[in-house]
């Protein structure tokens, strides 16, 4: 092989480069985000719960958000019967956004740290201050 | 293995995973839904205006005051850009195959209020490319804004002009946002919904409402309904019946047989 050493040299070079996100990655500390629950409706609730638990909410509420929207708009159900028996208003103004009224704090925190941008206050939550 | 036997295996495979996969989606569903026990029932919603009640230029005003600010209209002046669900409108643009030279004065004056039709067979149903508009069980046509691409062949195949479009975030043109309902966003249509969200609370719309009985709402599937009372004892007429678009809204002209 003809230029061994400089060949060598640029392949490991390359390869720094290529892996260099995940090198940086694993020598930063990434904090994870702090979702507030802090806000005036929550704090009078006597049980703190959502619709569905937390881990549920956590890993599908985008799902649970398009299945309320499907079923209010197409199908004209509103009420939402939760896994408890609970009922709600599937309604991301009236029900969600009621408690959940602090966006930068709740919404806006995770959605900045897994780099998503959904649009729903595009047309939702605008009479609540941001 | 021959061709025969390889086909066998590929389509009792393809059985079993659609089968899995069945299973799996039946495993994530998630909790029950349901109508609220309030909601009005109806096969057929259907509206019926009384012009004769429609007088002076605050009565049109209360109306489209009411309903535009219900559901954060925005209250835009250039009339290229204007969002309107429901507005006031002359004889002349209202009822045009109706003109004719001959007509009385008091006739040709007439103002009405205008709104999307509803129609039986709607035309903006059939264009629209994404299913974003589409007629629901009970005779509404309704638009769901998270899938309307801003394509505007509605507002091409609306005969009405019910429909608007929203060039630009409308929000900053809404005096004060009613947190109740969304606002819409740059790049959608928008119409009149009936107030489907407040019939499905048990609530009458808006307009209806604010009209202090001008305007009457109703079943027209059902012969003991407000509405069919009502067009039983009046004629009444319909904007463009013509086209065979079979609108839900019916005009009464009022003030005995003689205009009618």
């Amino acid at each position: 092989m003809y230029n061994r050493g400089k060949i060598i040299i640029g392949l490991v070079i390359f390869g720094l480069i290529i892996t260099a996100p995940f090198l940086l990655n694993m020598v930063q500390a990434n904090e994870p985000p702090e979702v507030s629950l802090d806000t005036p409706v929550i704090n009078q609730l006597s049980e703190k719960e959502c619709v569905e638990s937390a881990d549920f909410m956590r890993s599908q509420h985008p799902q649970l958000l398009n299945d309320w929207r499907d079923q209010v708009v197409r199908e004209g159900k509103t009420v939402y019967v939760s896994s408890s028996g609970k009922e709600y208003e599937m309604s991301l103004d009236n029900s969600c956004l009621q408690c959940h009224s602090n966006r930068s704090e709740f919404c806006d925190a995770c959605h900045a740290y897994t780099s998503v941008d959904p649009y729903c206050w595009d047309c939702h939550g605008g009479g609540i201050a941001k | 293995m021959n061709r025969r036997d390889f086909i066998k295996l590929m389509a009792s495979l393809g059985i079993g995973s659609a089968l899995v996969l069945e299973g799996i989606d039946k495993i994530g569903a998630a909790a029950e839904v349901a109508p609220d026990s309030k909601a009005l029932p109806a096969k057929h919603w259907g509206m019926v205006i009384d012009v004769s009640k429609f007088n002076s230029p605050q009565d049109f005003q209360k109306v489209a005051q009411a309903c535009h600010q219900y559901h954060n209209v925005p209250d835009i002046d250039d009339p290229r850009h204007e969002v309107k669900w429901i507005w006031q409108e002359d004889f002349e643009h209202t009822f045009a195959e109706l003109e004719s030279e001959y007509l009385s004065e008091k006739v040709k004056q007439l103002q009405f209020p205008v709104l999307c039709n509803h129609c039986e067979n709607p035309a903006c149903v059939r264009v629209c490319p994404t299913k974003a508009t589409f007629k629901r069980e009970d005779g509404i046509v309704a638009m769901d804004y998270h899938r309307c691409i801003g394509c505007r062949y509605c507002m091409a195949a609306c005969p009405y002009g019910a429909r608007s479009f929203n060039f630009f975030d409308p929000r900053p043109y809404i005096e004060q946002i009613n947190s109740d309902v969304p606002t819409r966003t740059k790049g959608v249509v928008e119409k009149c919904t009936f107030c489907v969200e407040r019939l499905a609370k048990g609530q009458q719309p808006v307009c209806v409402e604010a009209s202090g009985g001008a305007i009457v709402f109703g079943d027209l599937d059902d012969p003991n309904s407000s509405v069919r009372q009502v067009l039983k004892d009046n004629f009444f007429i319909r904007r463009k019946v013509e086209l065979g678009t079979g609108p839900s809204v019916y005009y009464i002209i009022g003030g005995g047989g003689a205009s009618a």
